[in-house]
């Protein structure tokens, strides 16, 4: 690593002026009008906004949707990642770059194929209906695409982690006479802790503010909660401009937390690989 | 007791034929249910009655027209914007050490994960009406919110750190040894910029913007909130696809589903170029030792 020092390279000034006041200007400012706007409510005010019974129910809707998507991501995750570094087979390239297609798919595409496939004419619908699984327009159907859009986060956390593992671990335990399946739980388990959990939280932090794809396959009945950034929506369509602020402001403090969360898994990570 | 003859060397990383057949089957299974069928869907869906029919709905109405329009305006101009931001950070954070240098690479990731409601609404604040900005920039004639300089400006949001996140490692690959012989040979700043570290760092700048701009053209939730979706106006293409879906009699969907056709080429376009760019960037000579 070698970085040179402030005055052997020009520039210094210009790139650090330039990138400090678009970041600012950009993002920084922006944001921190939300919290301005949310400063406008007293204390008692905010809480009644940002805890109302209606803003507890879309969190509890948002957590536990973004939640159980990840966690099937974690093990859809880890399957194609071990097929894809461990095995050859037919189609394998098409196959990896098939698992980038949710980054780069618009999510409203993913949101209106979705809700038509598993409509109750739908392709699948047609199937799962009968059988008691509705997915369109329901809860459910927030899992699918979210689990969907946080599809390539563990795939791509796992991945290289899989391919630098050292063979000779797994040799040595072999050799000592551990089974494949507890060369698994000792030796390749521990390594993969650290990216998968990464990939979940990286995939929890983009379902939790999802909402592309999300309004196409959800549509909350009467008394039915609303997702986290809808009801954001919602208040600021009715014109309450500050009860909508507080609720950003809370998704806005989940995202600060969850990005912290993976800064410090990413370290963890590098360290176990190192 | 009788040893076992000794067994072949033992090859703990090939696993039996049965976990193999199965994991790869599941892996068919999830990447085909999960992307593959939803994608042949897109296509069937916008093709069912013909290619004539896919045409007029793709581009038949004034409202549809514009939002193409639109979306091809909107998005170059984010990229842009985030372009020459990619590639100060990238020198910045590639090439000096200084005293919040985590931080900051930090923050220019924070854009990933705040929800781009969130951001949306940010504008909102800034540029709406009643507020200082928003009022003071009407009072000259500029509009920003419900507007397309808000469209842009929430775009950018969303799309912010892609540029500088691709350009940063490509960047502390390259090191500073090319750019110093020619400091010492007296190239100037911008010489050296343009001659030295442009060639070097060409692919990973590219890819960073097909990235950026596959996600700009499929911004919703930033843009919903932010453009107002007058029709012919203010909507773009990920927006007019919802409105078409909505439409109480369901006879916008074949029009939605044509609209989102082009946009599922576009994506998938980006993804062939990405794969191509990556394997530029794998033959490109290893960097210098690094030192």
């Amino acid at each position: 690593m070698s970085r040179v020092s402030r005055r052997a390279l020009p520039g210094f000034g210009l790139s650090l002026g330039y990138t400090v006041t678009y970041l600012s200007l950009l993002v920084l400012i922006p944001l921190a009008a939300i919290g301005w706007q949310a400063s406008g409510l007293g204390p008692a005010e905010f809480a009644a906004a940002a805890w109302s019974p209606e803003a507890r129910a879309a969190y509890r809707l948002t957590a536990t949707t973004a939640t159980a998507a990840a966690a099937v991501n974690v093990v859809l995750g880890v399957v194609v990642a071990w097929s894809l570094v461990r095995y050859e087979f037919p189609l394998k390239r098409i196959v990896d770059a098939l698992v980038d297609v949710p980054l780069a798919l618009p999510t409203a595409v993913a949101g209106l194929v979705y809700a038509t496939l598993y409509s109750a004419d739908g392709w699948l619908g047609r199937h799962l209906i009968p059988l008691g699984v509705e997915v369109a327009y329901t809860q459910l159907g927030i899992v699918v695409v979210l689990v969907f859009t946080g599809f390539p986060f563990v795939v791509r956390a796992v991945q290289p982690v899989l391919a630098d593992l050292d063979a000779e671990a797994e040799e040595a335990a072999a050799v000592l006479g551990a089974t494949r399946w507890e060369t698994f739980r000792r030796v390749l388990l521990p390594t993969l802790l650290p990216p998968a959990l990464t990939g979940f939280a990286l995939a929890l932090a983009r379902g939790l503010g999802e909402y592309g794809s999300v309004v196409f396959i959800y549509k909350a009945q009467p008394g039915e909660p609303l997702i986290a950034p809808s009801l954001v929506v919602a208040r600021l369509e009715s014109g309450r401009f500050a009860d909508a602020a507080a609720v950003a402001l809370v998704l806005l403090l989940i995202s600060f937390a969850l990005l912290a969360v993976v800064n410090l898994l990413e370290r963890w990570t590098q360290r176990h690989a190192a | 007791m009788p040893h076992d003859a000794p067994s072949a060397p033992p090859r703990p990383r090939t696993d039996p034929w049965f976990v193999r057949y199965t994991l790869v089957g599941l892996t068919y299974l999830i990447v085909g249910g999960l992307v593959a069928v939803p994608l042949a869907a897109v296509f069937q869906f916008a093709l069912a009655d013909g290619v004539v029919a896919y045409w007029r709905n793709l581009i038949g109405t004034p409202e549809s027209r514009h939002a193409v329009f639109l979306t091809f305006v909107v998005a170059p101009l984010a990229v842009a914007m985030n372009v020459v931001f990619g590639v100060a950070a990238a020198w910045l954070i590639a090439r000096f050490r200084f005293p919040g240098r985590t931080l900051l690479t930090t923050l220019i990731d924070l854009p990933f994960s705040v929800s781009p409601v969130v951001a949306g609404l940010s504008f909102v604040f800034l540029f709406g009406t009643g507020t200082l900005l928003g009022d003071g920039l009407r009072e000259y004639g500029f509009r920003v919110i419900f507007a397309p300089p808000a469209i842009v400006l929430a775009t950018a949001f969303v799309t912010f750190p892609f540029v500088a996140r691709e350009l940063i490692p490509v960047m502390e690959a390259g090191g500073p040894e090319e750019e110093l012989a020619a400091r010492s040979l007296g190239a100037s700043g911008w010489q050296l910029f343009w001659r030295v570290t442009l060639p070097n760092v060409k692919w990973g700048l590219l890819y960073g913007v097909i990235l950026c701009n596959a996600r700009a053209m499929g911004e919703f939730g930033a843009v919903y909130v932010v453009s107002g979706r007058t029709g012919g106006e203010t909507d773009t293409i990920p927006l007019h696809v919802q409105k078409l879906f909505e439409t109480p009699s369901r006879d916008g969907i074949p029009a939605a589903f044509a609209l989102a056709s082009a946009l599922t080429l576009l994506a998938l376009a980006s993804l062939v170029l990405k794969v191509l760019i990556e394997s530029k960037l794998r033959e490109k000579p290893a960097p210098t030792a690094e030192s």
